[in-house]
């Protein structure tokens, strides 16, 4: 299994993300995680699903989603040529005692504290996969409360847009 | 890398607004201020329908209202929605064009779920449309509200719910058009009464704007050319010919191509008579139930080309042992096909009327450059096939009838001018062999999703399609006990249709496979229906009480004559109760999960065309 993120642009309509979270689930792929928003054209979202699926069955998702009436455009983001985020918030219990080795980590991480209680902090961790897997294991020993976690959001480096072409179709 | 797998330009849609061609609609009174359920009723007109099928219930009455005022389109009102649904396909796959079915909220709506399933599986164009309840009650639980559009969401092309009258002139235009361009397939309009109440100024869309559709691309010369190359140069080549040489209506560039290429051909369960069974090239259907020679052939073969086909696990047994040395062109409309089952050398999207078109072209060229293949070999091979496994059956020793003897007859006496509708199951596999189909659309049936009970109001609605041409349902006693009410509706209608059962008062196909691989432990398949048995229900008297003939015949002596006596009456349906024998197996088979080089050619036989290499 090899994990690919895809930048799947749609008309902003009622019940399109209940369509493509549909496809995925009848046709046995697996979403890694998946999210959506609208972008710089309201009538256009883009939705990123990052999917655990071999090279073949790749070209089904994407052939399968390309059916889909209200799907505009299909777009692999690759690791290296684009940017990856996922935005996690971490509650965590944090006394006295744990509360600076907690901060050293979220320093360390690059990441930031949001909330402050007197007994808890809540980490908010902006970044790669990698990265955030890495803060939960120098995090593992604390008494984590809760964790709430978005899914990737992905974005071409350089000049072009995804969007621009598609944007033309949908104000044709 | 950032690449773009959107697929490549296509012709007629994605993006570039296009105009509608239907030039039979009426001429929109755009401008006119209407109800929507006017606007609904005048959209069907706009779309050039003539004939709906449907039932009336609360959310959809004022609609049902509005349509009494239509001159244009021909309502028939079934006795069930599934009987609408189903008649809206058989219509559709008799004329070649989009069926429509119209069911209320809820339930109503609930009962489409099945023929849109079907008409999804066999890429048939049907419109369905279901009243919604009031905008303001959805979501509410509200009277007979179902969410009919997450419900049919994964069985059909498209799906959409209309809340407001404004949206509806443009929301059953792009239905029609989108069930008819590209693979064809079933939407579903789902309207809320409230919409229908309210007024709208009517405005039919002059242009049909869906960015995101896909009606279809071009082939692409190059894979053309490359298909046409390896057809003038393989030596076993096979074209595997699917439903979608009927569905794009390109028999006729078949044909040439049959013809110029001198390949052998095999036609799926869903593409019987898309070339003559009369034509020397043609091998019959392959498959689980396929003769010998079209199973071999594909086995044997060194190249396949896969015309509006989808490998089929009933055509292709266990995938990974399916035609193991042959090279793989596929054509097909839609792009999801291609490489979907079997891994595929030279891609070919398309309409398959552009593919026929230029492959032949392509193919003369070769054909100047390398000189006609020499298939003598694979002739001579096939030939030895076809002379010691043809299609056969060994007359039952009960005493009672043959059903395949009863099929066989069926269909030499109505000729290749009848259109036969068959359920599912043995009668179904029999009709498909021992019926030789020679025109396209002479062959109904449910293929992808195998629905009992199709037979009956498929054939109404070929029958309402075209209402000159001799109907015969060809139906089990399970399949007609599913949906039979609809000869009510065809008595009521002068829908004149004939229907034979082939009454073997089992469920056959199920008691074949439990006298097969379950011990012969009849579990459930019993139907009490032939002689000897209770005869509930008696089909001549149900037959009579629904205001159509009954007949019935249960000795071979009798088959011809009361077939005979059926095609003789035309003012009101004819339903003929064949008993016959119900230990008679369809044969050849290959059981599920097995591979292809496994056929049996009948209990305990097995060719020996794989032996030989």
């Amino acid at each position: 299994m090899t994990t690919h993120t895809l930048s799947v642009l749609v008309e902003n309509k009622p019940g399109v993300l209940a369509r493509i979270a549909g496809l995925f689930s009848r046709r046995a792929f697996n979403i890694h995680s998946l999210a959506v928003g609208e972008t710089e054209h309201p009538d256009i979202s883009r939705i990123t699903v990052v999917v655990d699926v071999d090279e073949l069955p790749l070209e089904q998702v994407t052939k399968q989603l390309n059916k889909l009436v209200n799907v505009l455009k299909i777009v692999e983001l690759d690791q290296e040529r684009s940017v990856q985020r996922d935005l996690m918030l971490i509650k965590v219990r944090a006394d006295a005692a744990a509360r600076a080795e907690i901060m050293t980590i979220v320093d360390l991480f690059r990441a930031r504290v949001v909330d402050v209680a007197s007994d808890s902090l809540v980490i908010q961790a902006v970044g790669r996969r990698d990265k955030l897997d890495a803060l939960m294991a120098a995090l593992d020993g604390y008494d984590i409360r809760e964790i709430v976690q978005s899914g990737t959001v992905a974005i071409g480096r350089g000049s072009r847009s995804i969007t621009e072409r598609a944007r033309e179709r949908v104000s044709a | 890398m950032t690449a773009d797998i959107t697929p490549a330009p296509v012709t007629n849609a994605g993006g570039k607004a296009v105009a509608i061609n239907d030039a039979k609609g009426a001429t929109p009174r755009n401008g006119e201020v209407m109800s929507g359920a006017d606007a609904i009723v005048h959209s069907l007109e706009c779309a050039g329908v003539t004939e709906a099928f449907g039932y009336p219930g609360g959310a959809i009455m004022p609609t049902y209202d509005s349509l009494l005022n239509s001159s244009q389109v021909r309502h028939i009102l079934t006795r069930h929605e599934q009987g609408a649904g189903h008649a809206a396909e058989g219509y559709a796959a008799e004329t070649g064009r989009p069926g429509v079915a119209i069911a209320t909220s809820g339930p109503g709506a609930t009962n489409l779920v099945t023929p849109i399933m079907n008409a999804h599986m066999d890429s048939t164009p049907l419109v369905a449309i279901t009243g919604q309840v009031g905008a303001s009650m959805i979501g509410t639980d509200a009277f007979q509200e179902a969410d009919i559009v997450g419900i049919t969401q994964p069985i059909t092309k498209h799906n959409v719910l209309v809340k407001h009258a404004q949206d509806i002139p443009r929301a059953i235009a792009e239905a029609f058009y989108i069930a008819t361009h590209g693979r064809p397939g079933p939407v579903l309009v789902d309207i809320a009464k409230s919409a229908q109440q309210s007024n709208v100024t009517f405005d039919w869309p002059s242009q049909i704007a869906l960015p995101g559709f896909n009606a279809g691309a071009k082939p692409h010369s190059r894979t053309i050319e490359e298909a046409a190359r390896l057809l003038a140069t393989s030596r076993r080549p096979v074209l595997y010919v699917g439903g979608g040489v009927i569905r794009s209506g390109a028999a006729d560039g078949l044909r040439r191509l049959v013809d110029l290429s001198g390949a052998a051909v095999v036609t799926t369960l869903m593409a019987r008579g898309a070339l003559p069974d009369s034509h020397p090239q043609n091998l019959g259907m392959p498959g689980m139930h396929g003769t010998v020679p079209a199973v071999a052939a594909l086995q044997k073969s060194d190249l396949i080309v896969a015309l509006g086909a989808r490998f089929d696990d009933r055509v292709t047994g266990k995938l990974s042992g399916f035609a193991p040395n042959a090279t793989i062109v596929h054509a097909d409309i839609d792009p999801a096909e291609i490489g979907k089952n079997r891994e595929v050398d030279v891609p070919i999207v398309g309409d398959l009327k552009d593919v026929f078109a230029q492959l032949v072209t392509a193919l003369e060229a070769q054909h100047l450059q390398h000189g006609k293949p020499d298939l003598e070999a694979w002739w001579q091979q096939i030939g030895a096939w076809r002379e010691t496994f043809p299609l056969g059956y060994t007359p039952t020793n009960d005493g009672h009838s043959s059903p395949q003897h009863v099929i066989q007859r069926l269909g030499e006496i109505a000729g290749p001018e009848a259109t036969f509708v068959a359920g599912v199951g043995q009668h179904q596999m029999w009709a498909s062999q021992f019926i030789k189909y020679e025109r396209p659309n002479s062959w109904i049936n449910s293929g992808g999703a195998g629905t009992m009970g199709f037979s009956v109001p498929a054939a109404m609605g070929a029958k309402v399609g075209d209402p000159d041409r001799l109907v015969w349902a060809i139906d089990g006693d399970g399949c007609f006990q599913m949906t039979n009410q609809e000869l009510v509706t065809c008595a009521i209608n002068d829908i004149p249709i004939k229907v034979a059962i082939v009454n073997n008062s089992s469920l056959g196909m199920v008691r074949q496979w439990q006298a097969l691989f379950y011990n012969e432990r009849y579990s459930h398949t019993d139907l009490n229906t032939g002689h000897g048995t209770a005869r509930i229900p008696d089909f001549v008297k149900l037959a009579e009480a629904m205001g159509c003939a009954g007949l019935r015949c249960e000795t071979d002596a009798d088959v011809d004559s009361t077939i005979e006596a059926a095609m003789e009456i035309n003012d009101r349906p004819v339903v003929v109760d064949f008993t016959v024998s119900a230990d008679a197996m369809v044969w050849p088979m290959i059981a599920s999960g097995a591979t292809n080089d496994e056929i049996k050619y009948a209990k305990d036989i097995a060719p020996e065309f794989d032996r030989e290499d």
